[in-house]
């Protein structure tokens, strides 16, 4: 149980908060369509501005994987995966596209972006980045890092990770997001320079911490409980999915053993032969089906993926949220006992106790003129801690505004997209049973001609 | 249990293999899906003559031989990382299911003259101070004239099977007498007498003895009328009659000898034969193992799917507006269930009894061979010792004359019943393996239907993206599917491109087809659909 004092120092500047000023136009920026998809290997759309505000739409894809070795910062010898960044800005009137930029990011490149951008935009829910190591892995996926199936996957992940970006009204305009995607060199000097670290709140990572709030929002404690649930319900299904794939697979592939056997038996039978060589063959073709049939479902499986991080993204809103509530709380506390110990000093009585009560009755009596130093200093603490609390009030009004305007969009943003996700997935179902029915119809009349 | 003749397989039995292996196998990394290749099938049951129970110790070196294999390349290896084998931890145990099997039995001779109808049904457990055992009933239905009555109902137990089977190889040393279901099934077995367990033998008993009905010259061995018709008593004590358990293996011994000597001096046509049974033996136990894998990998299959539909009913209880797409993957994935189960039911009729039959047979027919070899050995060896010896040299010649009609006559039956055989197993195999394609047809199109039947409302309601744009989607006639599904054609006026078309544009990079098959099938409320049958 964590009780940090609340710090002044960390609450944050008001800089970072003015793409909040104009949340209405932030909203109505141009979100291309081919962005909600977000899935396309082609590149998407978005709106972006630059430090001059000239709006103009960019596509931006994430279009090759490279393997790298370089040194790391402790000088060692490293092996790690860079991928291309491209962006093409879009002329409004023929709509035909040029290249502006391009360069090479590596994962904890993103990372770092996101990180910032988490500690810039708390209200934000921000879009999460495809998972660090390949979990859920089923019998035939590798969980290596380097495998070029992960690799592939990881590629389209971050594209996605983009595009969310550049769709979303608020994070699209911000400066170091632009950056990342023009500027090679000295970025992470340039982010680092912003000092977001320091300004991060340390509690917001420690999520087993609980802070006694007494009056939080009840719409962000049903957030947080929804997120909870969705966080377990998900990873729940993507585990059995990995199961479910594993035995498809050995389902599908043990059939091509028939394929050889078959062949192999068809030699010393005249009649059968031809039948039997025949379906066998169909039986290869059956077992090698399974192949495109789970990297799709992978695709599918990527897209759950993503909302379960979604869900820690939207956990740290609501803590965000909770600990706003709890420093409020702990200042008005604050104030409260000030106030009580000025009117305890001016009228001479003492209510509660206090060390300064004991050390009196030890030591002696304070002068009158110890005791009007001290009532002076807690006014004027009282009137800081009025001001603080003031402001404090209106940035959690402001905070709760704010993120509940962008968790609704990411409401609708979820429900869209899941649904298109549970759809593609009862189409590839359908595609399937289509295959299989084809394969098999092939295989009857071969053993019928037998 | 001091039974006679089961005494000798219940030490040698041994315990039953654990499912410990099974589990080993599984917790592994790497899985291979291919088999042991080479060497790997079945042994010949050494050089026994058929002693009792010998299906059931050769079953047991079976199992001993596949262990060893362990190290054999693999052909198909279909995981990233190195093969294991466990196809090792296999079963010969023919899971099936509760349905019962009406006599299906049909055989390509004499169809018409089928004249003894036999069933073999009611299990029954008989407990005594001794021993627990199971009877069969057996009901006769004839119209044959050297039959007492035209009808006959008897109890009788797997022992009293294995008699007949013992004395119709006696009578008949080369003709192909059907095989038993083995004594024991080592692997996986808890409980000897376990429900499955039971009603497998069950059927492989029915088949048994329709079998010898059907042959054209088993039918009328008098001991196989015996077996159908005595009653109890009477039973007891024919069975005491013929050459006790010692003096058959006095003979077995002896044949193993002169078996040895029978190979060398076969005829063409049977080093044909012999070559044929060696390589269908072993093909045809690689098949038994792939059918019994399949169905166990359909069945672990199912036992996730059962898992997988109801987590989309637990996460539609905390969701709105996804409850009811969530609801209907889940009922999508229940009907996949369904389609599992049932085929899995089908295989463990049509397919896996026919060729576990078959991977008997196979043993039987090298037996035969054997046989005959030794016949034709027995000749030889009298030959031999014509032409060393000069004394008794007229007994020796009037011996062999007997031996040349002996090794004709045996010849000759096993010709005439190969060819019957062949014939025989052909269809056989034909049907199941036309059986089982049917079954995953059955399946395929059963879950297409419960998959495709996604309400069509949400995408209209999705996203919400009308652009005013319409679009026009068909869906194809059954003619694809040779008549197996129909469907009504409809039109529709889509609002909601831009879902669509992400939807599709996702898979088109992946699957080209998807674009212009028009597999997409849509229920509205007043979709029809049929599924009908054309054969």
């Amino acid at each position: 149980m964590e009780q940090a004092a609340p710090d002044p120092e960390r609450l944050l500047q008001p800089a970072p908060l003015e793409p909040l000023s104009h949340p209405d136009t932030g909203l109505e920026s141009v979100v291309g369509e081919e962005v909600k998809g977000a899935r396309d290997e082609g590149p998407g759309d978005g709106t972006m501005t630059e430090s001059n505000f000239s709006l103009k739409k960019i596509e931006i894809s994430v279009s090759e994987a490279e393997k790298r070795t370089g040194r790391n910062a402790m000088n060692m010898q490293e092996t790690y995966t860079a991928y291309l960044i491209e962006t093409r800005s879009v002329e409004h009137s023929d709509g035909q596209s040029v290249l502006t930029d391009s360069l090479w990011r590596r994962y904890s490149e993103f990372e770092l972006l996101r990180n910032y951008l988490l500690v810039y935009y708390p209200h934000i829910v921000v879009p999460p980045l495809p998972e660090k190591r390949a979990e859920f892995v089923w019998h035939k996926l590798s969980a290596d890092n380097m495998d070029p199936d992960f690799v592939e996957r990881r590629r389209i992940g971050l594209e996605n990770f983009l595009l969310r970006l550049a769709s979303h009204p608020i994070l699209c305009r911000d400066k170091i997001f632009y950056l990342f995607l023009t500027q090679e060199g000295n970025w992470k000097e340039t982010v680092n320079e912003t000092g977001f670290q320091l300004k991060a709140d340390s509690r917001l990572k420690a999520l087993n911490a609980t802070f006694r709030v007494k009056n939080p929002d009840k719409r962000f404690i049903e957030l947080k409980h929804y997120s909870d649930e969705l966080q377990s319900v998900i990873s729940h299904l993507l585990r059995v999915r990995a199961r479910v794939a594993d035995r498809l697979y050995g389902v599908y592939k043990v059939h091509g053993n028939y394929g050889r056997v078959f062949s192999e038996w068809s030699a010393i039978e005249k009649e059968m032969g031809d039948g039997l060589q025949s379906a066998g063959h169909h039986m290869d073709v059956y077992a090698s089906s399974i192949d495109d049939i789970l990297e799709d479902e992978e695709h599918y499986a990527d897209q759950l993926k993503e909302y379960l991080f979604y869900a820690e993204a939207l956990r740290a809103v609501c803590r965000k949220h909770e600990l706003m509530q709890y420093d409020l709380e702990m200042a008005a506390q604050d104030l409260a006992s000030k106030k009580q110990q000025c009117e305890e000093l001016a009228t001479g009585t003492v209510r509660t106790f206090s060390l300064k009560g004991m050390t009196t009755k030890l030591f002696g009596q304070e002068t009158p003129e110890q005791r009007e130093a001290r009532i002076k200093m807690l006014e004027e603490q009282i009137k800081e801690g009025e001001q603080q609390l003031k402001s404090k009030n209106l940035e959690g009004r402001e905070f709760v505004k704010n993120a509940w305007a962008d968790i609704e969009r990411f409401k609708e943003q979820k429900n869209h997209d899941l649904k298109e996700a549970l759809i593609s997935y009862a189409v590839m179902q359908i595609s399937m049973c289509k295959k299989g029915i084809q394969v098999w119809t092939n295989a009857k009349e071969c053993f019928s001609k037998m | 249990m001091g039974k006679l003749g089961e005494a000798g397989l219940a030490a040698t039995a041994g315990p039953a293999r654990t499912l410990g292996m099974e589990g080993e196998c599984r917790a592994s990394q790497a899985r291979s899906w291919g088999l042991p290749a080479g060497g790997a099938g079945r042994d010949s049951p050494g050089g026994d003559a058929p002693l009792p129970g010998s299906i059931s110790s050769s079953a047991l070196l079976q199992t001993e031989v596949l262990d060893l294999d362990e190290d054999e390349d693999d052909l198909e290896v279909f995981s990233k990382d190195a093969s294991l084998m466990d196809m090792n931890s296999f079963s010969p145990l023919m899971p099936t299911s509760p349905l019962s099997m009406i006599n299906q039995v049909k055989f390509e001779d004499e169809p018409d003259l089928k004249d003894l109808f036999i069933t073999v049904d009611e299990p029954e457990s008989h407990v005594t101070t001794i021993e627990t055992f199971i009877t069969y009933r057996i009901i006769t239905k004839t119209s044959r004239g050297e039959f007492d009555s035209s009808e006959f109902e008897v109890r009788r137990r797997y022992q009293d099977f294995l008699w007949l089977k013992e004395k119709l190889e006696e009578a008949h040393p080369t003709l192909i007498i059907p095989p038993l279901p083995e004594k024991f099934i080592v692997k996986g077995m808890v409980e000897r007498f376990n429900d499955d367990f039971i009603e497998t033998r069950r059927k492989a008993l029915h088949k048994f003895l329709n079998r010898i009905a059907d042959h054209p010259t088993l039918t009328f061995n008098e001991d196989f009328k015996i077996f159908l018709t005595a009653e109890a008593w009477e039973f007891s004590s024919h069975k005491k009659q013929g050459p006790g358990l010692l003096s058959r293996m006095g003979q077995s011994v002896r044949a193993v000898a002169l078996s040895m000597k029978g190979v060398k001096s076969r005829p063409e046509e049977f080093m044909e034969m012999n070559n044929f049974i060696e390589i269908f033996s072993h093909k045809i136990n690689l098949i038994d193992k792939i059918s019994q894998r399949i169905y166990k990998e359909e069945r672990e299959y199912l036992d996730e799917m059962k898992e997988y539909g109801p987590i989309h009913i637990l996460w539609s209880a905390s969701e709105e507006d996804l409850a009811d797409t969530l609801k209907s993957v889940a009922s999508c994935i229940d009907e996949c269930c369904k389609a599992t189960e049932k085929r899995m039911s089908g295989l463990s009729e049509a397919l896996l009894p026919v060729v576990h039959e078959y991977v008997l047979y196979s043993e039987m027919l090298m037996a035969v061979m054997k046989r005959r070899d030794q016949i034709q050995a027995e000749l030889d060896s009298k030959v031999e010792a014509l032409t060393s010896k000069k004394a008794d040299t007229d007994l020796l010649t009037e011996e062999i004359g007997k031996l040349e009609d002996k090794v004709e006559c045996a010849n000759n039956a096993l010709k005439a019943d190969w060819d019957r055989w062949r014939q025989n197993m052909q269809n056989d195999i034909k049907s199941a393996f036309t059986n089982m394609a049917e079954e995953n047809i059955l399946y395929y199109e059963q879950s297409f239907v419960a998959s495709g039947s996604f309400p069509v409302s949400w995408l209209f309601a999705s996203g919400g993206q009308s652009t005013g744009g319409s679009f026009i989607f068909s869906i194809s006639p059954s003619s694809e599917y040779s008549g197996f599904i129909s469907f009504r054609i409809y039109w529709f006026d889509f609002a909601v491109q831009g879902t669509l078309k992400s939807l599709l544009q996702y898979h088109s990079s992946k699957t080209s087809i998807l674009w212009h098959s028009a597999f997409f099938m849509v229920q509205l409320s007043h979709l029809y659909m049929t599924t009908g049958k054309t054969t």
